[in-house]
């Protein structure tokens, strides 16, 4: 009964989320109203007992890139009427035919009805565990680490770009 | 009773309570700032209010502010103007909740508990922003975007600079880490430990990110009042600024307990090991203990704060970019090989 509507109360913020966030004329009131999708996303997370999986969600997309977003769209300029919805159409039929593609995939062959609440196993703490599968060699070590080092390279070369330059431009901006 | 309306009732016990603890320690904590930035520029601070060293203060001043009018200007994005605050003080109540306050005091032995007190004081942000866009004010804008700048700078070095202890002791949760220092009598913290360097280390780097995600001064540039009026809740009246407020103080009670309870051995005091577990009169001084660990760092805090003069947006950014990431990348560092030789010599 309270995962039921624990269940419910998180996903009408996450698609009443969304939907505001498409159907909104300014473009910072989406923004926000993506941050409550996080959150609800989350929350549903959490009702599934995926707690790493949740607060990670809640500080990398709902703290993290949401404020980079809302930095950069206070760089740009205001105006009324921001969005044209006339041109939704495009977005509107490729998303269609990839959910369907997607939950056609997913549910083929699924055998349907609700399972009890009691025979769900119970939610234990994840990190441990998500760590310990990470960080051996048997387990995603090499890819984890493959991944870090990518994303030491990006953060290297993003302060290489954005750097001052001080001196005579180099040569090859004078050509 | 049904289990979920007892999960229900529970939740609302515990929210009561963390409530009725906040607004007591936010009250407090707003007095001893206007008694600490007193003495620090040598005058007395508040004394009319209640008699003895105007200790009625923040009483007086909370009741003023719940009697005043509530404004909204006419071009304000009203919805984003009303949901920041109550966004902001969810928030900053949620935190209370991972708190180890004493053993077995806390509202849930949350897995995750810094990681989750990390996630919400990001989402704090969030709230600052909406205030700052919705207020329609130009201030209020810059308030915003300096706050969104800081915080994406000051997150990392923030988060980083935890990891040494959660390597130290294994565990996300503040109880469990707390327990793992209840060694020597009560005095084997983190900075006493076998990895007490790599803590002297790791402390100041988080004391000054934290200072810096709670707005507080030398880095509370989103409400500069020498520049911008007051910054994101200039527009703000009443209940609302309120709410403000008290998520400010809050953020900061909540940063003190975590370096208290990761690098100070939370509830843990000498003698401890002296009194019977579970006693109440072990309870009720380790409770004291956690809260005055913490507000002793709240009060190091409030010197900082009428110490050092503001700095500048591009010398923050310096120093969260070019000296506090390195450094608390280089900590995280010496913590691994520390605790990989520690693990060596046990072996």
């Amino acid at each position: 009964m309270g995962l039921q509507i624990s269940f419910w109360i998180f996903s009408v913020i996450a698609v009443g989320g969304g939907l505001i966030a498409l159907f909104e004329r300014s473009v910072v009131r989406s923004a926000f109203a993506l941050f409550g999708t996080f959150l609800g996303v989350a929350g549903l997370f959490l009702t599934l007992g995926a707690d790493f999986l949740a607060w990670t969600q809640v500080l990398i997309y709902a703290g993290g890139i949401m404020v980079l977003y809302l930095f950069g769209l206070m760089l740009t300029k205001p105006s009324p009427f921001e969005r044209n919805l006339r041109r939704i159409g495009l977005a509107l039929g490729l998303t269609a035919s990839f959910a369907l593609l997607f939950f056609w995939r997913l549910f083929a062959g699924a055998e349907w009805g609700a399972l009890p609440a009691a025979e769900l196993p119970a939610p234990e703490p994840a990190a441990r565990g998500i760590g310990l599968a990470f960080l051996r060699p048997e387990g995603w070590l090499y890819a984890f680490e493959f991944a870090s080092i990518i994303l030491l390279l990006a953060l290297i070369g993003s302060v290489y770009i954005a750097r001052r330059r001080s001196g005579p431009p180099p040569a090859e901006e004078a050509s | 009773m049904p289990g979920w309306l007892l999960t229900v009732w529970a939740a609302v016990v515990a929210m009561v309570v963390v409530f009725t603890f906040l607004t007591i320690m936010v009250m407090f904590s707003v007095w001893m700032e206007r008694k600490v930035a007193g003495f620090i520029q040598h005058r007395v601070g508040p004394m009319r209010a209640g008699g003895f060293h105007g200790w009625a203060q923040s009483i007086a001043d909370s009741i003023k502010l719940l009697f005043k009018e509530d404004l909204i200007l006419i071009g304000a994005d009203r919805k984003l103007f009303q949901i920041a605050p109550a966004l902001v003080m969810a928030t900053a109540t949620a935190m209370f909740v991972v708190l180890p306050f004493a053993p077995g005091w806390q509202v849930a032995d949350a897995d995750l508990g810094v990681f989750l007190i990390l996630a919400l004081a990001s989402v704090t942000t969030i709230g600052v922003i909406m205030a700052g866009w919705g207020s329609y004010n130009k201030w209020s804008v810059y308030g915003a975007m300096r706050e969104a700048a800081q915080v994406a700078s000051y997150e990392i070095p923030l988060a980083l600079s935890l990891i040494p202890p959660i390597l130290h002791y294994g565990t996300f949760s503040l109880a469990t880490a707390t327990e793992a220092q209840a060694g020597w009598g009560g005095m084997q913290w983190y900075v006493f430990s076998s990895a007490a360097p790599v803590a002297w280390l790791s402390f100041p780097l988080f004391f000054i990110a934290a200072l810096a995600e709670n707005k507080r001064a030398p880095f509370d540039l989103p409400e500069a009042e020498s520049e911008l009026v007051a910054g994101f809740h200039t527009e703000y009246t009443g209940i609302r600024f309120s709410f403000f407020f008290l998520e400010e103080y809050a953020a900061m009670f909540v940063m003190g307990a975590v370096g208290a309870a990761l690098w100070f051995g939370g509830w843990n005091f000498p003698g401890i090991h002296l009194l019977e577990p579970g006693s109440a009169l072990l309870q009720v001084l380790a409770l004291f203990a956690f809260v005055a660990k913490a507000m002793a760092l709240v009060f190091v805090m409030m010197w900082v704060r009428w110490t050092v003069p503001r700095l500048r947006i591009d010398q923050v950014m310096t120093l969260g970019y070019k000296y506090l990431t390195p450094l608390s990348m280089a900590v995280v560092l010496i913590a691994a090989f520390w605790e990989f030789g520690l693990h060596l010599i046990q072996d």
